[in-house]
């Protein structure tokens, strides 16, 4: 069942014209990507496509180099330095918007000194300020959704790859996210451990989360997702329904990658 | 041979030395305390300048580190307690006091061995905080942390974990560099013990009894230390 919502639902991530070079390579070269509230997002491409870029400046874990970002109704603002980088304008204001944006991790990158538990309540409690008792509350409720509530007092460490990413998205979901971003969720994972977190991500998409998923798994961009972006070398080279761009893509390159 | 028993020597009764021992001894861990505390604050500094400081910053820290790595810690001490006592001497005379005001013995010994053991804790911060997981602080960027909520909550305690075992060497140095702040006549333990020995003419017998506190003040702080690295160390998978 893929997650189609009517064309007046409010945007809930608007990318315009992202651009993005690391030293002498462009490596996005003016992507604009839209998001509506409930949408599911697939974004495919090569390795070097810029995908995983693309991802990490949205939440500004890389700054883009030129591009505006909007979370809702709010836009990053960017400023120019003296020597013409662009950096953050308003660094509370940067903080917010990813407060508001759950970003899951290939390599999970729980906290290995917390549990959890504390893991999933870390946020909520100290950088939303929400009251103890209500975050526990309704991180065990996450944690039970995800399938690992009786793992909530043991270490990452201790956890399968596939628990462990898990509780990722556990973590990333307590902060009540206006918009999921996942960046490959299942490429560090044993196979037999991939389902287990795809159901996860199947289930979010189910009840309407707005998710952005770079991933390589077709299945999953062709059966759950309301939109595939093909991104080749900097651009986006094929946008539409998966229903459409699987069956008669006019752009060769994405016949080629999706044949394997 | 009216050699007195050494055990009424060290006794805590009247004529004994058993109690300025034991003071000396309270000094010994004050000025080590004092002095490793010191040196952590220097250490953090200095690593942040070499991990995340400009050119100009990163070098001060280089030249910092270099120049304390190089030179004997007794010369430390004896520019710190001389230079001192000539900035307040120069003050005194300033206000108009007469002759020569001496640092106390104390604060010297304090800052020396902070300063010395500082260049030491950088190079120990550094490397531990080089050795996290890179990820686990993207994540809490990720989800909107503060820079310094992220020290506090994630970075802190992480370095920490790989950091204590390079401390407490440092601690261990530390405690017994103290004993060179004997040269600025502050009653620490080896001062003690030197007094003691020349006066009561047993300077083997009271050198042992100072090694002894001495190692009975490592072994402790050892194990404490021991116990705080399995605290930091918690999450970490032991095969």
């Amino acid at each position: 069942m893929n997650a189609q919502v009517p064309a007046t639902t409010p945007m809930a991530l608007d990318v315009k014209d992202l651009h993005k070079s690391f030293g002498n390579v462009e490596v996005l070269k003016g992507i604009s990507l839209r998001a509506r509230e409930g949408e599911v997002v697939s974004i495919l491409g090569s390795s070097g496509s810029g995908k995983s870029t693309l991802l990490r400046c949205i939440n500004l874990l890389e700054v883009p180099d030129s591009g505006d970002v909007t979370v809702g109704d709010e836009t990053i603002r960017m400023q120019r330095t003296r020597d013409g980088k662009s950096r953050p304008a308003d660094q509370a204001q940067v903080e917010r918007i990813r407060s508001q944006l759950g970003m899951v991790f290939q390599s999970f990158n729980l906290w290995s000194h917390k549990t959890i538990l504390e893991n999933v309540i870390e946020a909520p409690i100290h950088v939303q300020k929400r009251p103890r008792k209500e975050c526990v509350e309704e991180a065990e409720a996450l944690l039970a959704k995800v399938g690992i509530a009786e793992k909530r007092d043991h270490y990452p460490s201790h956890l399968s790859g596939g628990q462990q990413q898990r509780a990722a998205i556990a973590r990333a979901l307590a902060m009540r996210p206006k918009v999921m971003l996942f960046d490959e969720p299942t490429s560090a994972l044993d196979p037999e451990l991939v389902g287990e977190v795809l159901r996860v991500m199947r289930g979010l998409a189910e009840e309407g989360r707005t998710m952005l998923v770079v991933t390589h798994e077709m299945g999953f961009a062709r059966d759950v997702s309301s939109r595939v972006v093909f991104l080749h070398k900097g651009l986006v080279e094929e946008d539409g329904r998966p229903e459409h761009v699987f069956v008669n893509s006019k752009s060769e390159r994405f016949k080629q990658f999706i044949k394997g | 041979m009216n050699q007195p028993d050494f055990l009424d020597v060290i006794s805590f009764g009247p004529g004994g030395w058993g109690a300025a021992l034991l003071a000396g001894a309270w000094m010994t861990v004050l000025i080590a305390i004092s002095g490793f505390l010191i040196g952590s604050i220097i250490g953090t500094f200095g690593a942040w300048a070499k991990i995340s400081g400009g050119r100009t910053i990163r070098a001060i820290a280089d030249g910092y580190t270099t120049v304390l790595r190089g030179i004997p810690d007794l010369l430390v001490i004896y520019l710190f307690y001389f230079g001192g006592s000539a900035a307040v001497t120069a003050i005194g005379r300033f206000f108009g006091s007469e002759g020569f005001i001496g640092f106390p013995g104390f604060l010297a010994g304090a800052l020396a061995v902070g300063i010395t053991s500082g260049a030491q804790q950088t190079e120990v911060f550094r490397g531990a905080f080089k050795a996290v997981h890179k990820g686990e602080i993207e994540a809490a960027i990720a989800c909107g942390m503060s820079r310094a909520l992220r020290f506090r909550r994630i970075i802190a305690p992480l370095t920490l974990r790989h950091a204590l075992p390079g401390m407490g060497n440092v601690w261990q140095v530390v405690l017994k560099e103290s004993a060179l702040v004997s040269i600025t006549g502050v009653a620490e333990l080896l001062r003690q013990a030197q007094v003691g020995a020349g006066s009561t003419g047993m300077p083997f017998n009271f050198y042992v009894v100072a090694g002894a506190i001495y190692l009975t003040i490592s072994t402790f702080s050892g194990a404490l230390l021991q116990w705080s690295e399995r605290y930091f160390s918690r999450g970490v998978r032991r095969n």
